[in-house]
């Protein structure tokens, strides 16, 4: 879709290039994160895309197309932009900044406003709230939400962010990323997006170019960048805390294990107790009929009950989604100090568990077969159907 | 979030009083030297170059604008911005010369009449448009031109849609000061046969008759003050209200 052949720029009065004949190419509907470290021409490059910055020599060509050939204005207003100082238009209120490249396009008022509504609730901002607004009354993050979405106001195909998220806290950063990748999810944009955190740059790239003073050291997807570093600089780079940040990576439903043993609301206590027991089975998880999740129970109380496992049951607040990645879902575990959670999707149904070891053994190649104080949880799926 | 509470404190009322004092000590005052029985005798002259006086600092200043603000946004076009210093310089420099010796000179080239003054009023007001303009366009956030830019505007829509709106507080700033400078540098038109208020003034120095000289220059202060009002109010009408000046 985006395609770089031996680019090279050299700004005048310097000797030396600061994009040194680079070569590659982004896949359709994929996000690209240009990352290296501060000074090494990443906002050099993607300026160059949409020709805010002259190329010395090679070609950049969008659809196969050369950009140099195309009508710069036209090639612009058909590229989202943001930047990270974010360039809010101070005079304009959220409404008009929003709406600037529409109304270049020469919308109709009507379709400008419904968009301008639908990328405020995209954003996360009520629009009765925040349409009329201007810039200084936003806090950064609210900003930082509507530079993004004023980048996507046209539905550009191809988009080029400049570390877009750069302006606001950690925390906020955070979220900013998961609700850009679900909107990332449905819009399939090709982006060009430059980081310099490599946490970033693991977390929301499909593929990851790394730049080393303008020359491109390894073009490759964040898995095997972190798996096989091409050499010492990308090693250093990425940096020696690899495997951890593969939890960044990682899905839990990449690590979790699917259909986990459980019971069901209406089995015997004294069925599962038995069970239980031959099994090893200190605390058993237990679903309704339709599989959601509604507790667990514990073998010690199980065993002289006469009557259903309902009676016992305890609930399961802590959970996960099979999406989160599993740095939150380790956080999670280690906040409520517990050696297990269970993903469960947004009906509640349970689809697998995570216990430390497993999801361990996914970053590092120590494996237990034991899974701590639940005892030995297996692949089995329900005890009673 | 932008509301501002402003309470009628202790401190306000206390001006208002020490306002209406002056006001009326120096109603008294003019009172003693005959302003009002001078303004009363007269309306019909007071009246006549007042008019000529709005008509003077009307033209030039709109002549001084349309000339200014371009030259304005001219220095700030990349093409020009190496003679810009060099025009500001100069320009500085004319802006030393006595709003009296412009006016003369202007004499000599143009002869009398309300034309002379005009001119002159112009060139005298020119400075402080363009100097602002310039000062206001070079000073717009290069972040937002980048923005502009890569969203695709041509250079004519970032002027219009971005840097003139954010530097038009600055501008309206230059023109404020020119006209209401020109209100002052009006009067000395009379010297060049251009009528004004100038007047009753300069004829009350000669003949020192105070009442003639007040006659004439207490409605030059007064249209002074009040162009500073209306500008003001132009001002919180056409800035945006997200650009925080107001
Ligand atoms: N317009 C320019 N003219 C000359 N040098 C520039 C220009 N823009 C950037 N540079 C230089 O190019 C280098 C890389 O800048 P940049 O692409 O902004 O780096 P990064 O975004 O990776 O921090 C810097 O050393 C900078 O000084
Ligand atoms: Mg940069």
């Amino acid at each position: 879709m985006i395609t770089f052949e031996r680019v090279t720029k050299i700004y005048p009065g310097s000797d030396e290039p600061a994009i040194d004949n680079v070569s590659f190419e982004v896949p359709e509907g994929e996000i690209c994160v240009v990352i290296g470290p501060s000074g090494c021409c990443k906002t050099t490059l993607m300026r160059m895309i949409n020709r805010l910055i002259p190329i010395t020599s090679g070609i950049i060509s969008i659809k196969g197309q050369n950009v140099a050939k195309m009508d710069v204005i036209e090639l612009r207003r058909g590229i989202g932009y943001a930047i990270q100082q974010i360039g809010l238009f101070p005079h304009m209120t959220v409404y008009d900044n929003i709406a600037t490249v529409p109304r270049l396009l020469k919308w109709d008022k009507k379709r400008i406003a419904a968009r301008v509504d639908e990328l405020l609730s995209l954003a996360g901002l009520e629009p009765d709230i925040f349409r009329f607004r201007y810039p200084r009354e936003l806090s950064g993050g609210q900003a930082q939400r509507i530079g993004v979405v004023r980048a996507l106001a046209t539905d550009p195909p191809v988009m080029l962010m400049d570390e877009p998220f750069g302006a606001i806290d950690p925390i906020n950063r955070e979220v900013l990323q998961d609700e850009f990748l679900k909107i990332q999810a449905k819009v399939k944009k090709t982006i060009i997006f430059v980081t310099h955190d490599i946490h970033e740059a693991i977390k929301m790239g499909d593929k990851i170019a790394l730049l080393e003073a303008g020359r491109l050291v390894q073009y490759d997807t964040p898995e095997n960048l972190l798996v096989h570093p091409k050499n010492r600089f990308v090693k250093d780079f990425v940096g020696a805390d690899r495997a951890l940040k593969r939890l960044d990576l990682l899905k839990v439903k990449d690590a979790m294990m699917q259909n986990p043993v459980h019971c069901h609301m209406d089995d015997d206590a004294e069925v599962i107790a038995k069970h239980m027991k031959e099994n090893q089975l200190t605390f058993l998880l237990v679903t309704d009929q339709n599989e959601k999740l509604k507790g667990y129970v514990n073998f010690y109380e199980l065993k002289d009950h006469l009557g259903k496992v309902r009676d016992l049951v305890k609930p399961m607040t802590i959970t996960v989604k099979p999406e989160q990645n599993l740095k939150e879902a380790l956080s999670k575990m280690l906040s409520y100090d517990i050696g297990i959670v269970v993903a469960v999707d947004d009906d509640s149904r349970l689809k697998g568990v995570l216990n430390t070891r497993t999801l361990l053994s996914v970053v590092g190649d120590t494996y237990d077969e034991r899974g701590g104080v639940w005892g030995k949880i297996t692949q089995q799926g329900s005890i009673s159907s | 979030m932008i509301d501002e509470v402003k309470p009628a404190g202790v401190g306000e009322r206390m001006w208002m009083w020490i306002g209406i004092a002056v006001a009326f000590a120096g109603g008294a005052f003019v009172q003693q030297m005959g302003f009002f029985d001078f303004v009363r005798n007269n309306p019909g002259e007071i009246w006549k170059l007042l008019l000529e006086h709005i008509y003077l600092v009307g033209v030039s200043s709109a002549i001084a604008i349309s000339i200014g603000v371009p030259t304005g946004i001219l220095l700030t076009r990349g093409f020009m911005r190496r003679y810009r210093d060099g025009i500001l310089n100069i320009l500085g420099i004319s802006q030393t010369v006595p709003s009296l010796a412009v006016i003369a000179l202007s004499m000599t080239y143009i002869g009398i009449g309300p034309n002379t003054a005009i001119f002159a009023l112009v060139i005298y007001g020119l400075l402080p448009i363009i100097r602002n303009s310039v000062a206001g366009l070079a000073g717009v956030d290069p972040v937002i031109l980048d923005a502009g830019r890569g969203m695709g505007m041509n250079s004519r829509q970032l002027l219009f849609k971005v840097e003139l709106p954010n530097a038009m507080y600055i501008i309206l700033t230059g023109i404020r000061t020119s006209t209401v400078i020109n209100v002052g540098t009006a009067a000395m038109s009379f010297l060049v046969g251009g009528g004004g208020l100038g007047d009753l003034i300069f004829t009350g120095i000669a003949m020192v008759d105070p009442a003639y000289m007040l006659a004439g220059a207490i409605p030059t202060a007064c249209l002074a003050i009040f162009m500073n009002w209306a500008f003001g109010r132009v001002e919180k009408w056409i800035v945006s209200p997200g650009l925080v000046y107001h």
